[in-house]
């Protein structure tokens, strides 16, 4: 067992184990977009951050991959923390501020809308890549993908088109946090 | 030039089917035929046992990749620091209204010219700089980047 | 050629250094892609089908680029018992001329740069002199290298071959001392040692972090799992830095024997190197370089005999700049898009193939065999207490001696622009600095006294980078700067994680406010703290440093941005939005070249008289005022 702290509270946890596994465990609550028990951990949203100093410095870590180590001080709710996950809802919300997920972070964490705010979409995909990932882990056939690259990179099947392997079993639209596959869904299973 | 069982084959027999080789393998076909074919992409990755949604996110990834025709000449302005501070934004302005290009890049209707931007060919010492082909152009005015379009039109 | 014993390769370099120096007249010529840029193909035909045909008794050669990329293409003249004569500017049109004097075994005045008397060698016992006595007549008034200001302060370790060897011929790198030093590393050293050697001398990695090699290296040496592996980045994306193509095409057995080294020293039998696609000539002359060290035995098994195997393959980026990452660099080798995971297992024990892997970058394995051949105190004497050695820097933008330097570490920034570099063109004056490409920052002048090393440069808020540096003067605006790295970044993110993803296009959002003229001062603030957001949630480094340029432009021009904002006035007549062309009619005299120019037809008026501009059509291209002749096209 590897003991370490989480906010001043000693916690425990098995080698291998993750912060966000242990934290959970401890009912510490930290917010998650792109993270699923039944997959691997991905590291997109960056929702999950924490402090982590030990010993030596002090940074910045994702909570759902960083393996704990003994003697670790992890801090949920630091100022460097609070700031990068007020910004990345701020973006989120700006970029999809009619999704329902969204939304309800968005309260939690009292951030409203900026005049950045992007109007006429409903359910914007945030590349959290759990459709990817369901699609290749859980389901087998590896139909989705994510194409392109920065700002266009998007959710994609090959050439954009309905696919031959895919088996139309829905459980990239169940998985999805915004609502966003419905329509690449339609698109894919042809 | 049409996708042939030939050419396609020519290629992949220096590959053993083996994922690591799929960017390496992509570029050959890249280089044959200018960009990817459909066909070609998805006879690459029947080869090599990877899945066509990898191959898919690969050449969609890597700048190197073209999906569509390109123009006859390839028209690359450096977009880098050293071209920058030096004007290279308005001779690709240039290029751009002399070329009629519509998007930030693109290919002309007459398939003649593909207009793109790279950051850096690594001739600093001769900013502005682009390349047409194999050839690199220095010390670029908009009034030679004009030069530059119609000594290649006439070729 | 076979070189398998310690005979064969003092027999290989007997016969490199008659290649090298024969007893007959030699003329170089510089060929890496800089000087082809500049027309030395062109020239370096014309010379050797000269010499074909009039069957000169005589050798003509190419070589890589010794550093003045300002006064391309270069031509050297070597004749026995005289010093290297170097010419500059030598285009087609006036090679023949010079033929015309070489061949008659004359060594003509024009376009003289400077004369080497002796050949330092670096790692070859001691300097070679070209000539006994004394000069006569203008050779003795020619200036040295070392008199020119551009060369005075340079230190040539990691390119010490190039613009002396013929880069595709081995037994060239071997008269240079070439492969002795891996000679007796695998002769005479345990892996422990060569670390400690490495350790010891206090290299630090040149790809831009400066981690310690030898450390690097000894984790990689005790880290479990087989088989292991040794790479190479040379990947080179900063934009304005161009040194590992240089090394490349000028000296690429530097590269493959310090990997050779390293691979030793960590337990490896298998490297790659990861170069750049859009560098044909570096990837040409790296495959030739890798052949030929094939067919001598000097990659493959049994290497010298000793029974250690090392062989290299090549792989070729597809043109993405976050492949310079080194978890996105292991994905791509992979066959997988470029995407960075995160390194809370470091790539040491995890690497490729989820294998242990050393990746270094191209000048930190050049230096390599130099550190093992000259010994750790030797290179430790080089250089400032925490950052050893030597760095070459690509000194380029708004400075007259555009070119590849290689300094000890420590000088200072204003000696290396104003005295290396020759200060800025006329009627300018220095502004900034750019050191370490999209991830490095903007010194202001400051601050130029700084000495260049990699902890003064951090605390400074800009990084070492991979040796880029962008002159800026006071036509370059600092917010325009910022805007350019973000666009730069914007388009290079993999777009896997948001903080850069959707972070860096907010901050692209409100700096396009400020070159508007919009925004508020209270913007500048919310910047600040998007960027420590985008520093501290990011996934890699891309969009961990991200925010520096903007960082370093607020912290060092905050007037320049407040001007923007509460004057709507760019002050370097940069942003489009906030400028305007007008044309002096003083000034003007009716040449009409601008109307010729304008693509909006906006500048009318009659021949020889004063024309002028209606600025409602005007879309600022500014091709009247780069075409006026006479100053008459003002923009403010």
């Amino acid at each position: 067992m590897i003991t370490f702290t989480i906010n001043g509270k000693e916690v425990r946890g098995q080698d291998g184990w993750t912060i966000l596994e242990v934290a959970r465990w401890n009912g510490i609550e930290i917010p998650t977009l792109c993270h699923h028990g039944a997959l691997e951990p991905y590291g997109a949203c960056r929702l999950c951050v924490v402090e982590v100093n030990d010993g030596k410095r002090s940074r910045v870590v994702i909570s759902c991959m960083y393996p704990i180590r003994p003697g670790i001080q992890v801090q949920t709710e630091s100022p460097r923390v609070a700031n990068v996950r007020r910004w990345i809802i701020q973006l989120l919300l700006d970029e999809s501020p009619e999704s329902p997920k969204i939304q309800e972070l968005a309260k939690t964490f009292g951030v409203t809308p900026s005049r950045f705010k992007k109007a006429g979409v409903d359910f914007a995909c945030h590349l959290c890549g759990l459709c990817v990932r369901a699609c290749q882990e859980v389901v087998g056939v590896q139909v989705l993908t994510f194409g392109n690259r920065g700002l266009r990179k998007a959710i994609t099947s090959p050439f954009n088109a309905a696919s031959k392997e895919c088996l139309g079993c829905g459980t990239c639209t169940y998985i999805c946090p915004t609502g966003a596959m419905d329509q690449v869904f339609q698109r894919v299973k042809g | 030039m049409s996708v042939t069982f030939k050419a396609l084959e020519n290629i992949l027999e220096h590959y053993p089917p083996s994922s690591e080789h799929l960017i390496s393998a992509l570029q050959d076909v890249q280089a044959k035929f200018k960009y990817l074919p459909p066909e070609a992409m998805t006879a690459v990755c029947d080869h090599l046992g990877v899945p066509l949604s990898r191959g898919w996110a690969v050449a969609t990834f890597y700048k190197t990749f073209s999906l569509e025709p390109q123009g006859e000449h390839d028209v690359a302005v450096c977009l880098g620091t050293a071209c920058h501070v030096r004007g290279a934004h308005n001779v690709y302005e240039k290029f751009r209204r002399e070329l009629e290009i519509t998007g930030q890049e693109g290919t002309t209707r007459d398939l003649k010219f593909s207009l793109r931007q790279v950051r850096c060919l690594g001739c600093c010492s001769m900013a502005p700089v682009a390349q047409v082909d194999e050839e690199i152009h220095g010390n670029l005015s908009q009034r030679k980047a004009g030069h530059l379009l119609r000594t290649y039109r006439t070729r | 050629m076979q070189i398998t014993s310690i005979d064969d390769l003092q027999k290989a370099k007997g016969t490199g250094l008659n290649q090298l120096y024969p007893d007959k007249p030699k003329i170089l010529v510089g060929m890496a892609t800089c000087g082809r840029a500049a027309g030395a193909q062109r020239v370096y035909d014309l010379l050797h089908k000269k010499a074909q045909q009039e069957h000169w008794d005589g050798v003509v050669e190419k070589t890589g680029c010794i550093g003045f990329c300002y006064k391309e293409p270069l031509v050297d003249a070597i004749f026995p018992g005289k010093p290297r004569i170097t010419y500059g500017e030598v285009t087609p049109e006036i090679a023949g001329a010079l033929w015309e004097e070489l061949a008659a075994g004359r060594i003509p005045e024009k376009q003289i740069m400077a004369r080497l008397d002796m050949d330092d060698m670096v790692l070859n016992g001691g300097p070679r002199k070209f000539f006994k006595g004394k000069l006569k007549g203008f050779l003795a008034k020619t200036p040295r290298y070392e008199d020119l200001d551009f060369f005075k302060l340079q230190r040539h370790i990691a390119m010490r071959n190039c613009g002396f060897i013929d880069p595709d011929n081995l037994l060239h790198y071997i008269a240079r001392g070439g492969y002795f030093p891996l000679y007796t590393t695998l002769t005479t050293m345990t892996p422990e040692e060569v670390i400690n050697v490495v350790t010891f001398a206090g290299l630090r990695g040149r790809g831009g972090g400066g981690f310690p090699t030898g450390v690097k290296w000894a984790s990689c040496r005790k880290a479990q799992g087989w088989p292991k592996y040794v790479l190479c980045n040379a990947d080179e994306g900063d934009p304005g830095a161009y040194m590992d193509r240089s090394l490349i095409e000028g000296d690429p057995h530097a590269i493959l024997e310090g990997m050779l080294i390293g691979a030793y020293a960590i337990g490896s039998s298998e490297g790659y190197i990861y170069v750049r696609a859009e560098y044909p000539l570096a990837v040409k002359t790296l495959q030739r370089a890798i052949l030929s060290a094939r067919e001598a035995g000097l990659l493959g098994e049994n290497i010298f005999g000793t029974g250690f195997n090392f062989d290299i393959k090549l792989n070729l980026g597809g043109g993405a700049f976050v492949c310079g990452e080194s978890t996105a660099l292991m994905a791509s080798i992979e066959g997988k898009p470029g995407e960075p995971r995160a390194k809370y297992v470091h790539t040491v024990d995890k690497g490729l193939w989820n294998r242990p892997s050393n990746l270094n970058n191209v000048e930190t394995w050049a230096n390599v065999p130099v550190i093992i051949g000259k010994g750790a105190d030797w290179y430790r004497d080089i250089g400032t207490e925490g950052s050893k050695g030597t760095k070459i820097f690509s000194l380029v933008g708004q400075v007259k001696n555009v070119g590849l330097v290689e300094v000890p570490m420590g000088v200072s920034i204003k000696d290396l622009v104003m005295q290396v570099g020759g200060g800025v063109p006329e009627n300018r004056e220095f502004k900034a600095i750019q050191i370490g490409g999209p991830s490095g920052g903007c010194i202001p002048k400051e601050h130029w006294d700084l000495p260049i090393d990699f902890d003064s440069l951090w605390d400074a808020g800009a990084i070492m980078g991979s040796g880029g540096m962008i002159v800026m003067d006071n036509s370059t605006c600092m917010v325009d700067v910022a805007k350019f790295f973000l666009d730069f970044l914007i388009d290079e993110s993999c777009g896997k994680c948001i903080p850069c993803r959707l972070g860096l296009k907010r901050m692209r959002e409100i700096l396009e406010e400020f070159s508007a003229g919009k925004g508020s001062l209270a913007d500048l603030d919310e910047m600040e703290s998007l960027s420590e957001a985008v520093k501290d949630g990011s996934l890699c480094a891309l969009g961990g440093s991200a925010p520096n340029p903007v960082l370093t432009t607020l912290r060092y021009f905050r007037e320049e941005y407040e001007a923007h904002i509460l004057q709507q006035k760019c002050p370097a007549a940069v942003c489009k939005e906030l400028i305007t062309y007008t044309i002096n009619p003083e000034l003007c005299n009716g040449c009409t070249a601008c109307v010729a120019e304008c693509p909006q037809d906006a500048i009318t008026g009659d021949k020889k008289k004063p024309h002028s501009l209606d600025t409602s059509l005007c879309i600022k291209c500014g091709a009247c005022f780069e075409v006026c002749k006479f100053g008459a096209v003002a923009v403010a």
